[in-house]
Order: C-alpha cells, then structure tokens, then sequence
C-alpha cells in the first residue's frame, strides 16, 4: 500500500474510537448522576427540606441534557458494529449477540420510559411514583453497564465458546460467556469510576458556588455528599483496579507487560514513575523508578517474576507508549482523588472543611479528573489488546468491513465535525445552567414545561 | 444449554418478533419525526412548544424500538446485519445522524430562547426529515436485493442510491407527516388541531399517491412480485390488504373532515400496517433480499433460544410499561413552558 492510500481498517479503528469516547463521557456522568439524584428525592421525600429539592432540580436539567447526547451517540455505536465490523458481527454475533439484545430489553427500554416520568411526570403521578422512577432510571443505567461490560470482557477474556469450521464462533456455556474472568472486575472498576466522576463534578460545581459565595447553604450539602464519596469511594477504587491488573496479567500479561513499560520477563522489575517506552531498542528509556515495584505490585513480592513484551513476537504486541501513558494518567487521577478524600477527612476533623479556600480551587480544578481517568483506563484496556478485536482469536485487521475507506474517511469526518458542534453547545448549556444556580430554578417545576396542573411536589414554595 | 429448535421454528419466530419492533417503530418514531417534519410549518410559536411538549416524553422511549430493531438483527441474524449494514453504509450513517440531530434539539431547544431556540427548532425539523428521508431509502433498497457475493456486501458504495429508493424515501417522508398530523389531530386542540386537520389532508393525498406508486413499480420490475401478487390463487386471499386499503383511505378522508380526534390517527395505524403487509409478503422469506433467507441467515438456535427468553419475559413488561407513560401523559397537551 502507498503512502497515501486510505487505510480502511486504521480509519474504522479511529472512528470507533472517537464515536464511543465520545459516548462514553456521558454514561459516566449519568450513571453516578442518576444514583445520586435518587439519594437526594429520598432525601428530600424523608425530611422534606427544600434544599434537596433545589438541589434536584438544578441537577435533573443538567441530568437531561448528558443523558439525550449519552442516548444518541449509543444509538450510533450499536449500528457501528455492522457498518464498520461486518466481519467481527458475523463470526462473533452468535456470542456477543445475545447480550446486546438483553441490554436493550432489560435496561434501554426501563431508562427511555421511566426517563419521561422522571423529566415531565410532576405532578401527573404521585411523589412516591416519581421517586420510584427516577429510582428504576438509576437502576437501568446499571443494569445497562452490566451487559455491555459483560460484552467488552468476553471479547478481553474470550471462554464459553467454540469455533466452527466455517470460522464462526458458537457459544457452548453461556454462563461461562456472561460471567467470563475480567468482567467481575471490569464491572466493579466501571461503576465505582462513574461514582467518582459524579462525586467530582458535583464537588467542584459547589466549590465554585462556596468560593463565589452563592447558593452556599446548597453548595454545602452538595460538597459534604461529593467528599463522603470522594472519601469512601477511591480507596475502594485503587483495591479494585489493583485486583484488576493482576487478573490482567493472567489473562492478558502482554497487555500488563505494556501498561508497565516491562520488555524482559522477569523477576524484581522496577515501577517507572515516568519513562519513554522505545519499540524500536525495545526497552524503556529515562526511567524514574523504584526498584522491584512492579514486581512487588503485580505479585506481592519485589522478586515476583512479571511477563515482558518479548514473550509474544512484534507483530502481537499493542502500542506500548500509549498504553503505558494512559495507564499512568489514570492512575494519577486515582491518586489525586485519593488525596482529595484525604484532605477532605482532615478539614473536615478541623472543622474547616466549607472554608479552605486553596481546598475550593483544588476541588475546582478536579472537576474533569473523572473523565480524563475513565477515557484513559479505557484506551489502556482497548489499545492494550491489540491487535486483536477479540483477544487472543479474531485479529482486528480481519474485523472489518468490506466498504470502501472514502467512505469511512467521509463518515469519520461527518461525527468529528457535529460531534465537536454538538458538544460545544451541550457543554454551553450545562455551564449556563451551573450558573444559574439551584435556588432560582425553583420556580415551576417542570423541566421542560407542560401541563398547567400545579406541581404537587413543589407544594412547599 | 437449552435450546428449543427441535420445537420451535427459531428463525421464523425472530424474523416476526423483529419485524413487530420495526413496525412499532414506524408507528412510534413515525408520529414523532412526523411532528418534526412538520413543525416548521405550524401557525405559531405557541402551537410549536405544544407540538414538542406532546412527544417530548416519549421519543426516547420510541428510538429505543430502532435500538431493539438493530440489536435483535444482530442477536438473531448476524448474518443479515453484517451484510445489510456495510451494503447501506452511508444511508444508516445519514440516518444516524438525523437521529442526534433531532435528539439534543429536545433537550437543547428547552434551554434557549430567541436565535438560538430557531437554531434548534430547525435542526429538530432538518433532522426528522433527514432520518425519515433515508429509512425510506433503506427500505427502497432492501425491497429491491442487496448484491451478496459469499458471506458478504459486494455491490458499489452508491448502490443505494437510485430511483426508486428516492420515491420510498420520499414517500416515507409524507407517510411519516401523515402520522405526525393525525397524532396531533389527537393531541391537541384550537389552532393547533385545525392545522393539523389542514395539513392531514393535503397529506393524505400525497401518501396515496406514494403508496400507489411504488405498489405499481414493483410488480412491473420483478416478476417474483408479479407472480407473487396477480397468479392464481394469490390474488385471492391477497387482494383484501389493497382493497383495504383504499377503504380506509376514505375513511381517513371523511375523519379527518370530521370532528373525531382519535379515529384519524387509528386509521393511520392501520394504512401503515397494511403497507408494511404489503412489504413483508412480498420480501419472504429472505431476511437479505434475495441472497439469505431467515433460516440462511439465522444465529445458531442456542443463541436465539437464550434471547428468545429474555424477549418471553420482558417484551411483555416492555409494553405494559410503555401503556403506562403514555397513560401518564394523556390528554391534550398545552403550550406551557415553565423554568
Ligand atoms: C459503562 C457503561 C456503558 C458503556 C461501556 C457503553 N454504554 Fe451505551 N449507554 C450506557 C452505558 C454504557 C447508559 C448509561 O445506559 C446510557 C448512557 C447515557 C444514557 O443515556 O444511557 C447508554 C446509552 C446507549 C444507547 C441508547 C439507549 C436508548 O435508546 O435509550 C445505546 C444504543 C448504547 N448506549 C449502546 C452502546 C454500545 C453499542 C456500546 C459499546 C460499544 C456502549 N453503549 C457502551
Ligand atoms: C487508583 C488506581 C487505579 C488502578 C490501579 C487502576 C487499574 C486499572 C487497570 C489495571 C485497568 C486495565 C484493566 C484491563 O484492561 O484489563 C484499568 C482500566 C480502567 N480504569 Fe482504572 N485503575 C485505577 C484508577 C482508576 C480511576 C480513578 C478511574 C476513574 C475514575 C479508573 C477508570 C478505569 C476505566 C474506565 C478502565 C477501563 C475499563 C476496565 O477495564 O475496567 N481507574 N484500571
Ligand atoms: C466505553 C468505553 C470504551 C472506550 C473509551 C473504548 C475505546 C476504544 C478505542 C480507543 C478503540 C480503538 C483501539 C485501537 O484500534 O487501537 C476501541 C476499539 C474497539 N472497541 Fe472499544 N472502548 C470502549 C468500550 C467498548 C465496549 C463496551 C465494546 C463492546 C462491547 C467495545 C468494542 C470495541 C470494538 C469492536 C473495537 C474495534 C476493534 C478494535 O480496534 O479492536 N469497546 N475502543
């Protein structure tokens, strides 16, 4: 191939990558927004303060404008699997299929109906009702992380299936195919990080609101509830990715070899705080580390003999720099939110947790750590198990589709384009509303406005 | 592991419950982009933010029908999906696109006045259009075959672009405003109503028109089609579905000049569902016109048997649910907007 030939395959890769980066930023807002604002209805519904009520209200716009854009760019990702891997739909679909298909019927159809109740519904059904929806909507969103999670593992860690003459893969345990090695895991360091990218959100918004001195008695509840998860949550988050990686190695040590810019297998293998992954020398260079550390990590022990990127020959390794970079952001951003939760405890002993204002900036500046630590866990596991689309048996060169790479190109195009439009002006919209503020929004309830019925849950104004 | 095909015909049973989910689409989706494609021309502002406040609650409930349609393809028929979606590459992208569109101008018009509320309003109607412009173009193509070498595609990247396509997709446009105009004839009241009644019935006539030209093109190109339809003894039991037809045109013609509010968006329903009769019979049994039929293309029976229970369980509760916000949401819907 010349040069400037267009590369079907590298193209399909690219827009894969940019249409579910894109959608993944959402349910990793929503999943966590969708759990919290059913704590703060239970809240509200329990003491009848209004300040949960604002709180809800103000959240419930923002909620409503993530979850449209989370809905539209998955419609697109589920029809992406045919357009551009035509190939990985047929040899895989008798698999992969099926759990698809009880993601939409367990939980896509659960959020789109009981989101119409909990966005419109005050008013038409009673306060118990509406909570309970705004419950079920929380609920969906997690059994929706369930089975697709369950459908990303299966394609890291592949079992339960056998391959046909013709290539094709037939389920033959579909126990062993839902519940296969990393999902446990995938499963619980998914949902745990949508929590904190909630948590963060929240607590830099209200530390804003602190800072400036507005809105603080909401500001306040919002801030203590974001911390207690901060506190609670990313301890919690570093045990699961910990466990997660040594499953990782089991399954997929090249995968580890490349997070850990280890080429050699081998026994007291340091722990690169910073190096340059080179694939050329194969080796890692202007290394800052700490002797034995990966080693000491992965196996409990300094001497622990850990895989090296030369077990498998070049063309089965995935990109190592990459890897090993995203790897380490993510990390970063766990470690910053650890230390955030620790800070937190100690103010909050102090008593000064509401006043710290360098704490406030800090909070501020942490707004996005959740979403820049969930995109670059998920380019660590996804460009970690190249090059292959299912590990270990359908390559992903051998995934595609037979359409023409003009046509990707053009497709690609069209969704970097409206996807940055649509972004932009999403993103505009919620920042509007964040400086709105929660008390002002507590005239009329309705989010998007209907009915002339007086808001029967507003009726403490 | 279970499987039920020693009992069941497995595919045959997938091929129908997929079918009933993109003809639930239709019917759901179809009054909502219908809503868009004609929201443009609604006499006033007010009659807009009623129009979008009578499908706001629902419309993510119904794309959900196209999610369901698209994952049980590929659950039940990988073949067929991996085949029929490279084949419509840039038609189901255009689609797609239609579909964001018209999804964040819900969320997005709701937060915005003057300008940019215009902005929104018109990337709401160019969306539903665009969306029901080439789900149109899909089904011209699939009804026409899909050019199949082996396991897959293997026809042009612009295949899809021909004539008749153009006359389905257009046609699914008018059909889609049709059911758009009769929802609304429902929903709403005043000037909104009298305008849909207005424009229901100018509509009307160009669905007509549509429906008959495609009925009349199809059998003059493929003499499956005309075997199919006019041999004996077929044209026996298949004449009621276009003579039914024409009788609930008239129907729908006297309602709609009438002051019944229900009866013109039923017998939409019903117009609708003797087209798509029309289609399907004229399609089966392949699932990739004519290259697979629904046995060719079907997933292995354990893989449609596990799925086939979970559709068992929860199709059921899916629509018990679905009644129950449409219940919520009942009656006619006003113009209010509050913040
Ligand atoms: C960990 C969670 C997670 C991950 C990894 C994905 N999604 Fe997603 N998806 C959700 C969590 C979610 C959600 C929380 O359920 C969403 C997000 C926001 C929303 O509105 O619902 C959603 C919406 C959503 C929708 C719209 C549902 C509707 O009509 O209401 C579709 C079709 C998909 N997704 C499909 C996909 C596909 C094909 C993915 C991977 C290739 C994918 N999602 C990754
Ligand atoms: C604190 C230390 C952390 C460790 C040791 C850790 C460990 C890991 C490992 C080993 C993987 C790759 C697993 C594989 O591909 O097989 C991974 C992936 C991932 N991480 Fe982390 N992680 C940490 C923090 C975080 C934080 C704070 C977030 C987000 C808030 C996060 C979000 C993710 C996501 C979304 C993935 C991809 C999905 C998955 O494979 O689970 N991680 N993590
Ligand atoms: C939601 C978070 C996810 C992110 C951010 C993500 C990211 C990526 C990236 C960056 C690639 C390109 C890798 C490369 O080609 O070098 C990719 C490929 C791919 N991913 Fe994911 N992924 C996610 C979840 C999933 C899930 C849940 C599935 C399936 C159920 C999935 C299936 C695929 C497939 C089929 C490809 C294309 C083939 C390949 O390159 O291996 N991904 N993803």
């Amino acid at each position: 191939m010349t040069g400037l030939e267009l590369d079907p395959v590298l193209l399909s890769r690219l827009q894969f990558a940019f249409t579910i980066s894109f959608h993944i930023i959402f349910p990793a807002f929503t999943i966590g927004l969708a759990s919290w604002l059913a704590v703060v209805e239970g809240l509200y519904l329990k003491t009848g303060r209004k300040v949960y009520q604002d709180i809800y209200k103000m959240w419930i716009k923002i909620f409503a404008v993530c979850f449209g854009m989370g809905v539209v760019s998955g419609v697109v990702l589920s029809y992406q699997f045919g357009t551009n891997w035509s190939v990985f739909s047929d040899k895989v679909g008798n698999v992969i299929g099926p759990l698809l298909g009880y993601e939409v019927l367990t939980a896509f159809f659960l959020e789109a109906s009981f989101l119409g109740i909990m966005l419109f519904g005050w008013g038409r059904v009673s306060q118990k009702m509406h909570f309970a929806s705004t419950v079920i909507v929380a609920i969906g969103t997690i059994i929706s992380a369930f089975w697709i999670l369950s459908a990303n593992s299966w394609m890291q860690t592949p079992q339960g299936f056998e391959i046909g003459a013709d290539g094709i893969l037939y389920p033959t345990n579909w126990l062993e195919v839902i519940f296969n090695p990393s999902f446990p895991y995938r499963f619980l360091h998914m949902l745990t990080a949508a929590y904190l990218t909630t948590a963060f959100v929240v607590s830099g918004v209200s530390a804003f609101y602190l800072w400036r001195k507005v809105y603080t008695e909401h500001a306040r509840v919002m801030f203590a509830m974001a911390m207690l998860i901060a506190v609670f949550v990313a301890p919690v988050q570093l045990l699961i990715g910990h466990a997660h990686g040594e499953n990782t190695m089991h399954h997929q040590p090249v995968k580890v070899a490349a997070m850990e810019g280890n080429w050699e297998q081998g026994g007291h293998k340091p722990l690169y705080l910073f190096g340059m992954p080179n694939e050329d020398t194969e080796s890692t260079d202007y290394g800052i580390t700490i002797p034995g550390g990966a080693s000491w990590i992965l196996t409990g022990s300094t001497e622990g003999v850990i895989p090296g990127l030369q077990d498998v020959p070049k063309e089965e390794r995935p990109p190592v720099a990459i890897v090993f970079w995203s790897f380490r952001v993510m990390v970063g951003m766990g470690m910053a939110m650890l230390l955030t939760g620790f800070i937190a405890a100690i103010l909050f002993f102090r008593k000064r947790l509401f006043q710290s204002r360098k704490f406030q900036l800090w909070c501020m500046a942490m707004t996005p750590s959740g979403f820049i630590a969930v995109l670059a866990g998920w380019f660590v596991t996804e460009i970690g198990r190249q090059p292959f689309t299912v590990y270990g048996v359908l390559k992903t060169s051998d995934s595609i589709s037979p359409v023409i790479a003009e046509q990707v190109a053009l497709s690609l195009g069209i969704f970097i384009v409206f996807y940055t439009l649509i972004f932009g002006a999403g993103s505009y919209y919620i920042l509007k509303l964040i400086s709105k503020g929660p008390a002002k929004q507590a005239e009329g309830y309705y989010e998007h406005g209907h009915e002339t019925i007086a808001p029967r849950f507003a009726g403490d104004h | 592991m279970f499987d039920f095909s020693s009992w069941l015909d497995l595919p045959l049973i997938w091929a129908g419950i997929i079918a009933a989910a993109i003809f639930i689409y239709v019917l759901l989706d179809g009054f909502d982009l219908g809503c868009g494609i004609l929201f443009p021309f609604a006499p006033s502002d007010q009659s807009r933010d009623s129009i979008m406040n009578s499908i706001a609650p629902f419309w993510d409930g119904n794309e959900t029908w196209l999610v369901l349609g698209g994952g049980g393809l590929f659950a039940a028929f990988p073949l067929a999906y991996a085949v029929l979606m490279p084949a419509l590459y840039l038609p189901v992208i255009l689609m797609l696109l239609g579909l964001i569109f018209r999804g964040v101008a819900f969320e997005f018009r709701f937060k915005t006045e003057g300008r940019d509320r215009k902005l929104w309003d018109l990337s709401f109607h160019i969306g539903s259009m665009l969306a029901a412009f080439m789900q149109g173009i899909i089904l011209g193509n699939i009804v026409q075959g899909i050019e199949v070498a082996q396991r897959s595609f293997a026809g042009g990247p612009l295949d899809w672009a021909n004539g008749f396509a153009l006359v389905t997709g257009i046609a699914l446009v008018f059909g889609y405003a049709l059911i758009g105009a009769t929802w609304l004839i429902w929903k709403s009241e005043n000037d909104t109503q009298i305008w849909a009644r207005r424009v229901a019935s100018y509509v009307t006539a160009y669905v007509l028109l549509g429906m008959a030209l495609v009925s009349i093109y199809m059998p003059l190109n493929a003499e499956r089609i005309q075997t199919l339809w006019f041999s004996l003894p077929n044209i026996l039991y298949l004449a009621p579905i276009p003579v039914l037809t024409f009788v609930a045109f008239l129907g729908l013609w006297r309602d709609i000049h009438s002051r019944r509010e229900l009866s013109p968006f039923l017998l939409t329903i019903f117009i609708f569902l003797l087209g798509y009769a029309g289609v399907i019979i004229s399609i089966y049994p392949w699932i990739v016109p004519f290259s697979f039929t629904v046995w060719e293309a079907a997933a292995v029976s354990t893989s449609q048997s596990l799925l086939l229970v979970g559709t068992a369980i929860f199709l059921p509760i899916i629509l018990a649910y679905t009644a129950y916000s449409y219940y919520v949401f009942r009656g006619k819907t006003s113009d209010e907007i509050h913040y």
